[in-house]
């Protein structure tokens, strides 16, 4: 279907958190479905600041390599994430947006969402190393 | 750690008994145990002080982000780190309070290296009685040569009727 799709399945630690990629009229998103073991709280439940922390990032390096030429995987030099709203017990999903492709670094900021893209359970912004 | 602050919050003048020491001093892994993430990934208690967490997460090869290099994805630092800032945070008070991460930055300094159990340690600097300031480190051989910095704030008392609270003052009447 795509790069991303491809890549994805090669990534250990995006099968671990059980991440997939879809496509649809704006580009990229990646999907997190929702299982017991990513919940961080079991009496709400939401997932793991730490997994919804680690999609974001996870989203970002996929869009990267998606629009590039090889399948080298870019390294990240810093990360932030916003949390916005609890990550209730339904799938996520999660687009990116590369602010900058430069020769050597890029900017990309990343939004995940469960019910409406216009209601982020996070948001995020990373710098990466080509 | 200073004895005083100006708004007399955190650090406790000399004071109250931290929750934490009432809580988790038998059984400190307790403090990973009941977030079923944490359990799936493994991770460990090592220390907890006041205001103060040191936890672990094994190496496993289901970790690696990047399979060129066998090296961990950047994200299995975010739970590590955002979970020892909430540890950290918890350690700081005296009694339970629920809270909330509202940001966290990671800064990845170099990458771990692959087949090294993963540390993260965080520290509550300063809090109000709202809002948690923590920052923090994660290594893999030395703690004074750290492949990540971290630095977040928590928001205490988000989830007024969160059950955990409940929970913890059940856990301390046994």
């Amino acid at each position: 279907m795509s790069r991303a799709n491809d890549i994805v399945g090669q990534i250990p630690y995006a099968n671990f958190i059980g991440m997939g990629v879809e496509r649809d009229a704006k580009g990229l998103v990646c999907v997190l479905p929702f299982k017991d073991a990513n919940v961080g709280n079991r009496w709400l439940p939401a997932v793991h600041g730490g997994v919804i922390g680690a999609f974001l990032e996870m989203t970002a390096l996929l869009a990267l390599l998606d629009q590039s030429q090889d399948d080298r995987i870019a390294r990240p030099i810093n990360f932030s994430t916003d949390y916005l709203r609890s990550a209730g017990p339904q799938q996520t999903h999660g687009r990116a947006e590369i602010v900058k492709l430069g020769r050597r670094i890029a900017n990309v900021r990343v939004v995940a969402y469960q019910d409406e893209e216009a209601k982020p359970v996070a948001a995020g912004i990373g710098n990466f190393l080509l | 750690m200073a004895a005083e602050t100006r708004d007399g919050d955190y650090p406790p003048a000399v004071a109250k008994q931290y929750l934490f020491e009432r809580i988790f001093r038998e059984n400190p892994n307790a403090i990973v145990d009941s977030v079923p993430h944490c359990v799936e990934i493994g991770m460990q208690c090592v220390q907890l002080g006041p205001g103060t967490a040191t936890l672990m997460i094994p190496y496993r090869k289901e970790f690696v982000g990047d399979p060129s290099r066998g090296v961990v994805f950047g994200g299995i630092i975010t739970t590590l780190l955002d979970q020892a800032g909430g540890a950290a945070t918890l350690c700081s008070l005296a009694e339970f309070t629920s809270m909330a991460t509202i940001d966290l930055r990671i800064d990845y300094l170099r990458a771990a290296e692959p087949g090294l159990d993963l540390f993260g340690s965080a520290e509550c600097y300063k809090r109000t009685p709202s809002v948690a300031f923590v920052r923090g480190k994660a290594w893999d051989r030395d703690t004074e040569d750290p492949f990540a910095n971290y630095i977040a704030t928590y928001m205490l008392g988000s989830k007024p009727n969160d059950p955990l609270g409940g929970d913890v003052k059940a856990e301390q009447s046994k």
